[in-house]
């Protein structure tokens, strides 16, 4: 019996039109993404069905987390720079260039202002090694409420708009830390803040 | 696609013998594979889903001393927030509380079917909406205010504010062992 013979087509199969997708795919996440920023400490934030996004810049983050520590951290490099002078003028630290430089491409802070030289003059590795004790916010020394109005005067200079002010917190963090932020913020008359949440359904 | 026309380029009579020319098909697995790899990189690294924010606005300090028109006893829903995810809830003013206190729990089942009963209830007897006052204790968490504000915004009730605990309510919160 006659076999009808296939015949053998090439294996070679024609990558064009896959390596277009993938590239077209790549310049899209490229173009559209922003780097994670770090939590300076491992935050669980609570779920809550709020559906309101965070605006992208004039933002600050105080994050709350890691047994009652906190950190502040500030969107928008010149902002940073000129927080970190006018901090200290504040407290009559002066700080060079390169510190500046520094602290304008770090997402958080967390350390009393007397050790903010000593953590800039950090390198990369030890940073992150370093447990920052985060920011002093008791009624001795409020740093916090010094970092917020500084903070908030910088972007009102910068962009002209209204520095939006949002809490990140731990949801196993105790109450009390929350509220004397809550104090600290409605002492300069914010009285309208946003509370970072994740996605939940019903 | 990928190709050139590489035919000899027609006979002519008489032509030079041409060298064969090769082929200029370039094998596009190796970028295919690294362009993937890159897009699972990327797609791995960065945030796709932004955080989600809830916006708080808290009353005015300075306008605590003014006199606001004052909101009536029976429809105000006072919420003590305790310890171990336990709340508990009454209407009017601790001292001679309208309803016996109850202590609930968060979500579905606990203190959203309260919210949703109360302030039917309080909508039909006063004709008004319900205010509620959430006082959230020393020894509750940060997941528990957000919780019941959730809870508010999911049942409708866009009238509420975060006030300190008083002491008288802390022995409630005392008595029912949730402190």
């Amino acid at each position: 019996m006659p076999r009808v013979k296939v015949p053998r087509k090439s294996t070679a199969i024609d990558m064009t039109a896959m390596c277009d997708v993938a590239f077209l795919l790549l310049t899209f996440f490229i173009l559209t993404a922003k780097p994670k920023v770090e939590d300076p400490v491992p935050i669980d934030t609570p779920a809550s069905t709020s559906q309101v996004l965070l605006p992208e810049s004039d933002i600050a983050t105080i994050t709350v987390g890691g047994k009652n520590k906190v950190f502040f951290g500030v969107e928008g490099f010149e902002v940073r720079k000129q927080l970190l002078m006018r901090m200290g003028e504040k407290y009559k630290t002066t700080f060079t260039q390169p510190e500046v430089n520094k602290f304008s491409v770090m997402p958080n802070i967390g350390v009393p202002m007397a050790q903010v030289k000593q953590y800039l003059a950090l390198d990369g590795s030890q940073m992150k090694e370093f447990k920052a004790p985060g920011i002093p916010t008791d009624s001795v020394s409020n740093e916090l409420f010094n970092w917020i109005h500084e903070a908030r005067i910088v972007t009102k200079n910068i962009s002209g708009k209204e520095l939006r002010i949002t809490i990140k917190g731990d949801s196993q963090e105790e109450y009390p830390t929350i509220q004397r932020i809550i104090a600290i913020l409605q002492k300069q008359e914010v009285n309208k803040f946003s509370l970072i949440t994740s996605l939940r359904g019903k | 696609m990928a190709e050139l026309d590489t035919s000899g380029g027609g006979k002519k009579k008489g032509g030079k013998v041409r060298s064969k020319k090769q082929s200029t098909r370039v094998d596009l697995t190796a970028m295919v594979d690294l362009a993937f790899l890159l897009v699972t990189f990327f797609m791995l690294t960065t945030t796709l889903s932004k955080a989600k924010a809830m916006d708080l606005a808290m009353p005015d300090k300075e306008d605590d001393q003014k006199v606001e028109e004052p909101i009536a006893a029976s429809r105000t829903l006072t919420v003590l927030l305790g310890n171990d995810n336990k709340l508990e809830w009454f209407i009017g003013v601790p001292t001679e509380p309208l309803s016996a206190p109850a202590v609930d729990g968060y979500g579905k089942d606990g203190f959203r079917k309260v919210l949703i009963e109360q302030s039917k209830k309080i909508k039909q007897s006063t004709g008004k909406d319900m205010f509620v006052i959430i006082k959230p204790s020393d020894k509750s968490v940060y997941k528990n205010m957000i919780d019941v504000i959730d809870e508010l915004n999911i049942t409708n009730n866009k009238s509420y504010a975060i006030v300190d605990i008083t002491p008288v309510e802390i022995d409630l919160l005392k008595r029912e062992k949730i402190y």
